[in-house]
């Protein structure tokens, strides 16, 4: 009887040549650029690329719009892919508020609300008259009080108008954690520094929005340029919507507005 | 049920804001000012005779300044052990920020070190100058460093030293003042935080740190003189016990002002502070810090100020009272740093503390943290004798 000839009883050798030309192919493409002007993403913030960035001329505003927020929780997982935040940490997290008839209030936010609000609560007897979400983040203070009580600069206000950590400088005192009005901050348990919401720096000076901004499905996380008359945020600050800011008694004068907030959010 | 603007309605979800659960100053912030105040109440025993010449208090007066430097080079130790990145700890000498209240600490506590040091080795100049001419080798070239290699203990160059020791006295009451004050500051100076707040924390702070620095000087002075069977110099306690009971009420009356006042008040974080101190707080506020360990002293040291106390029972009473109010001040340094943090700023919950063994902040740690000052007591007392009256008195 006729043996079945086996694929590798052919020719070896250009078996082996096959399966390295594969392996080197497959791993030059790993390596290589591949096109990747043609992947870059367009801009987002319009007028960032192309002209010198003048620290002391910008003007950037973050708006979250309450009556669109949905709870979805994208915002929360996209942040922290963008940055690897640790378990148990949040730069940005969305609240739950829950309101009886009675105007009792129940507030709250599991996992910071990264998995998104899907089922709803059901330690709650009373009969629930309103509900509605909302997303926190850095407030981006214009006198923040993380920044005055640093003893060594390592949290500063850049005269772009953002608040940020050094974290090559950072002692990891805790004494901006315990200032901020807004809880907005934690210490990395690795890099053992403080750390919070840079409303996406690195990515505005690139011209892209935020990464919560940008994958909010709704809209109700906006971000854009003040100086431009013709961006989205400028028109609605500029428009007749309820806008406020959180702990307004504070002083601490945020650059986060908040759209359609309610008096029941602290 | 009370209205969404109602205080009790804040309360129902129990909610903290995520980052909030972790409580991130912890024992070793507790012991920080702890250890601080023990430096700053010390001194002032120093003050009162070196200064304002209370003559009684001459047994103890070296002995506080001696205790005050054991403690005064450990305050460093918590804040080191507490730091995320305690190799970076020079950076708030090196770049301070101006506008923080924190990046004065390090400049205030070398400036209290070197008062509290040129202090006692001007005191102890005669003496050190004695051990450097009865030495040979390295011990003769260390006791001349510390007498800055000079050996004049002629009239007038001691009438000199008791001068600069007047000198040195009386700045370094405003020296610890500003000390412990500015650690009060710490906390009263932090907004977000409305149990802190408050511009009466830096008083409470110092008047506690008066308090905690004569019981420790009362009681070690006791335990010390009772272990080496030497006898004890009851007027100077009774001296000590009269100045604690006039701090006692002070430090007592501001803590129970601050309370009331939020109390009357009634602004907008009443509910979360009066929650958190009949709630999270009710043992470690209302039973100790206030029932045993503030009206137990105040009664005692009644008894032992207003009526003829006998000696032996007056010691015996001192050393309990002092005791009492070395546990007041740190329940009260723990109420206020732990206990602040447990309000969370959602102004809608509390959050919890628990207290573990082997962390770098734990309860070993702190149990070390704490004996390190007494074992430099034992060392510096073998440089500087406590008791310099005792070899006289025998």
């Amino acid at each position: 009887m006729e043996q079945p000839e086996s694929i590798f009883s052919g020719d070896r050798r250009q078996f082996i040549k096959k399966v390295l030309k594969g392996t080197i192919g497959g791993s030059l493409l790993l390596v290589l650029p591949a096109g990747a002007g043609n992947l870059e993403v367009p801009e987002q913030i319009t007028g960032i690329r192309n002209r010198p960035w003048e620290l002391s001329e910008q003007n950037f505003a973050f708006i979250v719009d309450i009556t669109r927020c949905i709870g979805c929780g994208s915002c929360c997982v996209a942040d922290k892919r963008e940055f690897n935040v640790p378990d148990g940490h949040y730069r940005t997290w969305v609240e739950r508020y829950l309101k009886d008839f009675d105007d009792a209030v129940y507030v709250d936010s599991p996992k910071g609300g990264l998995d998104g609000y899907q089922k709803p609560r059901t330690d709650i007897k009373k009969k629930i008259r309103d509900t509605f979400f909302v997303p926190k983040l850095c407030n981006m203070c214009q006198e923040p009080s993380c920044v005055q009580v640093c003893p060594v600069g390592a949290t500063y206000r850049s005269p772009d108008g953002f608040v940020l950590v050094d974290s090559d400088r950072c002692v990891g005192c805790a004494y901006c954690i315990q200032a901020c009005p807004y809880s907005a901050r934690f210490l990395h348990p690795v890099t053992r520094t403080a750390e919070k919401c840079t409303w996406c720096y690195h990515r505005v000076r690139r011209g892209l929005l935020p990464a919560c901004v940008s994958v909010c499905p709704t809209g109700a996380r906006k971000f854009g340029d003040l100086n431009d008359p013709e961006s989205e945020v400028t028109q609605i600050l500029k428009g007749p919507g309820v806008i406020t800011v959180l702990k307004k008694e504070m002083g601490n004068w945020p650059a986060l507005y908040y759209k359609g907030l309610r008096r029941e959010v602290v | 049920m009370e209205a969404a603007h109602g205080g009790a309605s804040y309360l129902i979800s129990n909610y903290v804001f995520p980052n909030d659960l972790h409580v991130h100053w912890s024992m070793m912030i507790v012991l920080y000012p702890y250890l601080s105040g023990l430096v700053d109440g010390a001194f002032i025993v120093a003050a009162l005779y070196y200064v304002f010449g209370v003559k009684s208090l001459k047994p103890i007066a070296r002995f506080s300044l001696i205790f005050a430097l054991s403690f005064l080079f450990c305050v460093g130790l918590p804040v080191m052990l507490h730091l995320g990145r305690p190799e970076r700890n020079l950076n708030m000498l090196v770049t301070p920020s101006p506008s923080s209240a924190m990046a004065g600490g390090g400049y205030l506590f070398m400036v209290t070190l070197t008062v509290l040091l040129l202090l006692i080795l001007f005191l102890y100049r005669a003496f050190l100058v004695t051990k450097q001419h009865e030495s040979k080798g390295l011990k003769r070239l260390f006791y001349q460093v510390l007498t800055f290699g000079s050996d004049n203990v002629s009239e007038e160059a001691l009438a000199l030293d008791k001068k600069v020791i007047k000198f040195l006295a009386a700045l370094g009451i405003p020296v610890a003042t500003i000390f412990h004050g500015y650690v009060g500051f710490l906390f009263g100076g932090v907004k977000a935080n409305p149990s802190w707040s408050t511009p009466l924390m830096p008083v409470i702070f110092l008047f506690s740190a008066c308090v905690s620095g004569i019981s420790g000087i009362i009681l070690a002075y006791i335990v010390i003189k009772r272990i080496r069977k030497a006898p004890i110099d009851t007027a100077c306690v009774r001296t000590l016990i009269n100045t604690l009971f006039g701090f006692f009420i002070l430090a007592f009356s501001f803590e129970m002002l601050e309370v009331f006042s939020h109390h009357y008040l009634r602004s907008g974080y009443h509910h979360m502070v009066q929650g958190l101190l009949n709630g999270p707080l009710f043992t470690s506020f209302w039973i100790w810090q206030v029932g045993i360990c503030s009206f137990g002293p105040l009664l005692i040291l009644g008894w032992l100020c207003l009526f003829r106390v006998k000696d032996s029972a007056f010691v015996i009473g001192s050393a309990v009272v002092s005791f009492i109010l070395l546990l007041q001040v740190l329940f009260m340094r723990w109420n206020v740093i732990i206990g602040g943090q447990l309000m969370s700023k959602s102004a809608r919950g509390y959050t919890e503390f628990h207290p573990e063994w082997f962390d770098k902040e734990g309860i070993i740690a702190v149990l070390v943290v704490m004996a390190v000052p007494f074992i430099l007591l034992f060392i510096l007392s073998r440089i500087f004798p406590l008791w310099v009256e005792e070899k006289n008195e025998t």
